[in-house]
């Protein structure tokens, strides 16, 4: 089944100051990482400090929203019970181009078509209260 | 001066226990730990406890200490996930070798109502996993195994041997959940997908129970009187790399590596000079990464490797010989220190019914959250 996710009503994002700007972005159909202005390098979830070398310079910069699956799976039996509408769903870990990694669903293909190593880019979906960054196939 | 186990004790697990407290499985744990050691409870100063989810979430261990009447010198939380209870063994060695405490309990438990606690605060897994429909270790064990399959090639069935084994095992102990129930392969993959390409039967299943553990020095050991060898802590490693699964620097291979590396080190042994493995088993994946980054075969070829061993009790090298999480049950924490406690049992020959030839080393794993969270221990027979 593909997901629907505009019927969705599940656990909202629980942004902190550190993580607003990135949700944020997100209502305005941007993926909004952080770069570090010493060692030049992404970081994702956003932070304080950077994960890399510990400078606090962390700069907001738009992502290209592109990546890869690094690994999937077709959730049957939903952890949280609001998913339960939307199974069976894809979940996959993303290798972003810019180097870090996020996990999201994957939107806009049947479960058994998810690869490793599939090309996805971010697809910006109102849930609820908040715009979240889904993946499809990048096509 | 190195550590010793003196005594263990393990609650059977059980499906629900209504009316039932946390506390009263941490007691029966500890009771029956000092029954097995033949000490006193009042020789116990130390107390490692874990942290828990709902009911005490503050001052554990003095909350522990209090409902069991004991008043410890050194007393603390450990919070490694399943890796708790091999990393309460380490840090009850450490803590006697630095003169914090003489004789410690390391002990974790949980009950099982109905309906379990959700944790308060979870982030960043709660704001950047679970908007996404990843709640809960399925998906991110599912993960690993989508990733394992990708790269090696190695197929659903591979997975299932690991289950299989498991179950058999756990025919040879009559405590184990699933005692009286064998699955084969095909009996494996017929059960149904949780988080494809997990089957439910390659997880574990959730029980209520309790685990302890009683560490001393050898040297104390020695002026006791024990009913049974004490066990020797002789080589030990830990690390921590991550909390999310998206955050984890490799999906095929974890931070017990290194860990079981530097415990072997320690223990001047290679992973040829083990007897017995107590290998940390939540999911089959997580058995199969382990049984690869522990240098047993080259990664991805665990399949061909338990084709070359016989893993039973019996055979030339036991693997989880009570079934394992996955055929005991997962008593939550309580199931990292199981590992500890069977290995203690199989290496000074109180394994009824189970016993393996005459080990003499065990390697013992712990993993916690999402790979993320390794101890390995090494154990021999004195
Ligand atoms: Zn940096």
């Amino acid at each position: 089944m593909r997901i629907d996710p505009h019927a969705l009503s599940v656990p909202p994002p629980t942004p902190t100051a550190e993580t607003l700007p990135f949700w944020q972005a997100a209502r305005r159909g941007e993926l909004l990482l952080q770069r570090c202005a010493d060692c030049s390098r992404w970081v994702f979830y956003p932070r304080a400090l950077c994960p890399h070398c510990w400078s606090d310079r962390l700069d907001w910069a738009p992502a290209s929203a592109r990546g890869t699956v690094r690994s999937f799976t077709v959730v049957h039996k939903p952890g949280h019970p609001a998913w339960a509408v939307a199974a069976p769903y894809t979940v996959a870990v993303i290798d972003l181009e810019e180097g870090p990694r996020m996990l999201s669903a994957l939107v806009g293909i049947e479960p058994a078509e998810a690869r490793v190593g599939l090309a996805v880019r971010a697809r910006f979906v109102e849930v609820g209260e908040w715009t979240l960054p889904f993946f499809e196939p990048a096509g | 001066m190195r550590a010793a186990i003196v005594g263990v004790g393990e609650v059977p697990p059980q499906r629900s226990t209504e009316g039932r407290t946390t506390m009263s499985f941490l007691a029966d744990a500890a009771r029956r730990a000092v029954a097995d050691a033949g000490i006193g409870k009042d020789r116990i100063d130390g107390l490692l406890v874990g942290p828990q989810v709902g009911e005490t979430p503050q001052h554990v261990p003095a909350t522990v200490a209090e409902y069991l009447g004991l008043q410890p010198r050194m007393a603390n939380v450990v919070d490694l996930g399943g890796a708790s209870g091999p990393g309460m063994v380490w840090r009850a060695a450490a803590a006697i070798a630095a003169g914090m405490a003489e004789t410690v309990l390391c002990v974790l438990g949980n009950h099982r109502e109905p309906v379990a606690p959700r944790s308060p605060n979870r982030n960043p897994i709660r704001e950047f996993d679970v908007p996404f429909g990843a709640s809960g270790a399925n998906t991110a064990y599912a993960l690993l195994k989508t990733r394992h399959m990708a790269e090696f090639g190695t197929s659903d069935r591979d997975f299932a041997e690991l289950a299989a084994l498991a179950r058999s095992n756990a025919q040879t102990n009559p405590t184990a959940i699933w005692h009286g129930r064998p699955a084969d392969v095909d009996g494996i993959l017929a059960s149904p997908w949780v988080a494809e390409p997990l089957h439910l039967a390659e997880i574990v299943m959730p029980v209520a129970g309790g685990d302890a553990v009683i560490v001393t020095s050898e040297s104390v050991a020695a002026g006791l009187e024990l009913p049974h060898a004490p066990v020797l802590l002789t080589g030990a490693g830990e690390m921590v790399t991550h909390r999310a699964m998206s955050q984890a620097p490799s999906l095929t291979t974890g931070p017990l590596k290194p860990s079981m590396a530097q415990a072997l080190a320690q223990a001047g042994l290679g992973i040829d000079g083990i007897g017995l493995l107590s290998l940390y088993d939540c999911y089959t994946v997580m058995l199969a990464i382990t049984l690869e980054d522990a240098g047993l075969c080259a990664p991805g070829r665990f399949a061909d490797w338990m084709r070359d061993h016989d893993l039973a009790p019996g055979g030339d090298l036991p693997l989880n010989p009570n079934g394992g999480q996955l055929g005991i049950g997962q008593a939550d924490l309580a199931g990292g220190l199981s590992h500890v406690v069977e290995a203690v049992h199989q290496l000074r020959g109180t394994a009824d019914g189970r016993q393996a030839r005459a080990a003499r080393s065990a390697l013992v794993t712990g993993n916690g959250a999402t790979m993320s969270e390794a101890v390995a221990l090494v154990l021999e027979a004195s």
